[in-house]
């Protein structure tokens, strides 16, 4: 059985189709990746598994269950975590205190959520950081706190969105690395949605592909850049990766 | 602190102890709001709701079958908060906040106060008077007695306040407030249940209000729809807090210290040197907040506690 189960969901807007019966699955353990040009419907398919809005039709089944049309506290208590495209820090807190309100989930005392809080800012390399003022983190170390934050509320699926936008090709090489390590050492199941062809090609182990709202390709990285749809719609015929 | 201030009636004479006895009244008051706009970020500006409503609950209680406050209080309670989870569950239901929230909790206490103006029973817009009785002995079961009585009790309510919201920030429910203040979506995404907490603000703030309403009272025995919910008395309820520093623990102590001195030495000062000028107290509070506004935005006691190396 697949950790995440996505069948024939759609969703319009005001009558503009957005996403039209797009289904994918997602195995335990596994690297994902959602690609497509801007407007192809993945922000809205990634809404709608983390519980923004519901799909018109279609299910969304984790570890078998259906989750659609639950409300996003409730989908990460189920245990699917996610990041936003643009960072949401707690501005006002420290680091370590952002990390802590995820722990929460899973822990009753301040003492606990410390101690999980205080691990996984050392998994993502930012303990040295961690009595800075969230507000003063530099966009790269924004991006790792938004992944700490939700990691330490123990999902066991993690939603990644656009998570490498407005990286330097190095930061992007560095938290490629540590999505790298999450799953090999964690066994954290990722999905991500991502426009940089780089960290894709170097993460995922299964990549689909969407257009005007539908998934056109679906396989291993290798199969996509060289499916002809896919050089049509997206990569464009000179694509050299 | 807590030692000095609790011998201070040792030293100090009447005036100075119902001076300070307002300024533990407002830093009580403000602390209770301060949970719910410094913590959860929920901006009321219709606090002087609550205090109205604890005021007339264990006031008519008491004037109309002698009931005294320590069972008036708990009417109080359930009442403030009742009326604090309505409000709650309107707002956080329908997704109202900001300034559209601040703009409820006004409309609330505004028609509460026209409804108490129209409440024969309670006195209506000619107030209600409680009995005063002799005020040398210690009646503590009817809260009746000489100031010093009221100071010591709003002393320990103060201080009980304090270690409620030390406590409260940093247990869980202080973490997700200050989230969902710094972010409600971002919150919502980690697994905050973010109407439940507001919800819980709310209920706290209210029922911490209503105990400054069950004071004000019994400590000043007459009550008016006019004053007691008069949005002044919320701007007022808020100045100590926002002076200080919002969402701080002492921040509500220092502003209403400040505020309460400051203004009540000018108005003496000015009376002194033979200058009676109505609302000048107004004018100062203007003054000051346009200050802390401008010049240290986050209040007095955030940039104070540096200085101080408290933090």
């Amino acid at each position: 059985m697949s950790l995440l189960e996505v069948h024939a969901i759609s969703k319009s807007f005001r009558g503009l189709k957005a996403v039209s019966d797009a289904s994918f699955e997602i195995p335990e353990g596994s690297i994902n990746a959602l690609i497509g040009p801007n407007g192809a419907g993945k922000t809205t398919i990634f809404n709608m598994i983390a519980g923004v809005f519901p799909p018109d039709s279609g299910s969304i089944l984790f570890q078998g269950k259906p989750i659609h049309g639950l409300r996003p506290h409730q989908i990460c208590a189920e245990g699917i975590g996610r990041t936003f495209q643009i960072v949401k820090p707690f501005a006002g807190l420290s680091v370590l205190e952002n990390v802590m309100v995820g722990a929460f989930l899973r822990e009753s005392s301040a003492a606990g959520a410390r101690k999980v809080a205080t691990q996984i800012l050392e998994r993502l390399q930012l303990a040295p950081k961690r009595d800075l003022p969230a507000s003063s983190l530099t966009l790269p170390d924004r991006k790792r706190l938004e992944v700490a934050r939700a990691l330490a509320t123990r999902p066991r699926l993690l939603l990644l969105d656009e998570v490498m936008a407005g990286l330097r090709p190095t930061e992007t090489d560095q938290i490629v690395q540590v999505f790298r390590d999450l799953n090999r050492k964690y066994g954290t199941t990722i999905l991500l949605i991502e426009h940089v062809m780089r960290a894709v090609m170097a993460l995922a182990q299964h990549v689909g592909v969407l257009h005007h709202g539908e998934v056109i390709a679906r396989g291993t990285p290798q199969e996509i850049v060289r499916h002809p749809a896919v050089l049509e719609s997206y990569l464009g015929e000179e694509a050299d990766l | 602190m807590g030692g000095a201030l609790a011998a201070l009636p040792l030293f100090a004479g009447n005036y100075a102890l119902s001076v300070v006895t307002l300024i533990l009244y407002f830093a009580y008051t403000g602390q209770a709001w301060n949970v719910m706009m410094g913590f959860a970020g929920q901006l009321s500006l219709g606090h002087a709701l609550y205090v109205g409503v604890g005021a007339y609950a264990a006031g008519g209680l008491f004037f109309h079958y002698g009931i005294g406050p320590w069972a008036g209080l708990w009417l109080a309670m359930l009442l403030c908060v009742a009326l604090g989870l309505v409000i709650g569950f309107l707002a956080f239901r329908f997704s109202i906040s900001g300034v559209y929230f601040a703009l409820l909790t006004i409309a609330f206490a505004e028609f509460t106060r026209i409804g108490f103006d129209h409440l024969d029973s309670l006195g209506g817009p000619g107030g209600m008077f409680l009995k005063v009785a002799q005020r040398d002995t210690w009646d503590v079961l009817n809260f009746r007695g000489p100031p010093l009585m009221y100071y010591y009790a709003i002393l320990v309510l103060c201080g009980g306040a304090l270690g409620l919201c030390s406590w409260l920030l940093r247990s869980k429910a202080g973490y997700y407030w200050q989230a969902i203040r710094e972010n409600e979506e971002a919150a919502q995404a980690l697994g905050i249940n973010t109407f439940r907490w507001k919800m819980l603000a709310v209920a706290i703030s209210s029922a911490m209000t209503s105990v400054s309403g069950v004071f004000f009272a019994f400590y000043y025995n007459n009550l008016f729809p006019e004053q007691i919910f008069n949005i002044s008395r919320s701007i007022e309820i808020i100045l100590g807090p926002v002076i200080g520093g919002v969402g701080t623990l002492f921040g509500p102590i220092l502003g209403a210290a400040l505020l309460t001195v400051l203004s009540d030495s000018i108005t003496e000062g000015l009376a002194a040197i033979g200058w009676e000028i109505p609302g000048i107290k107004q004018v100062f509070y203007g003054v000051v907040l346009l200050g802390v506004v401008m010049f240290l935005p986050n209040g007095i006691w955030p940039p104070l506690a540096r200085m101080l190396r408290l933090k």
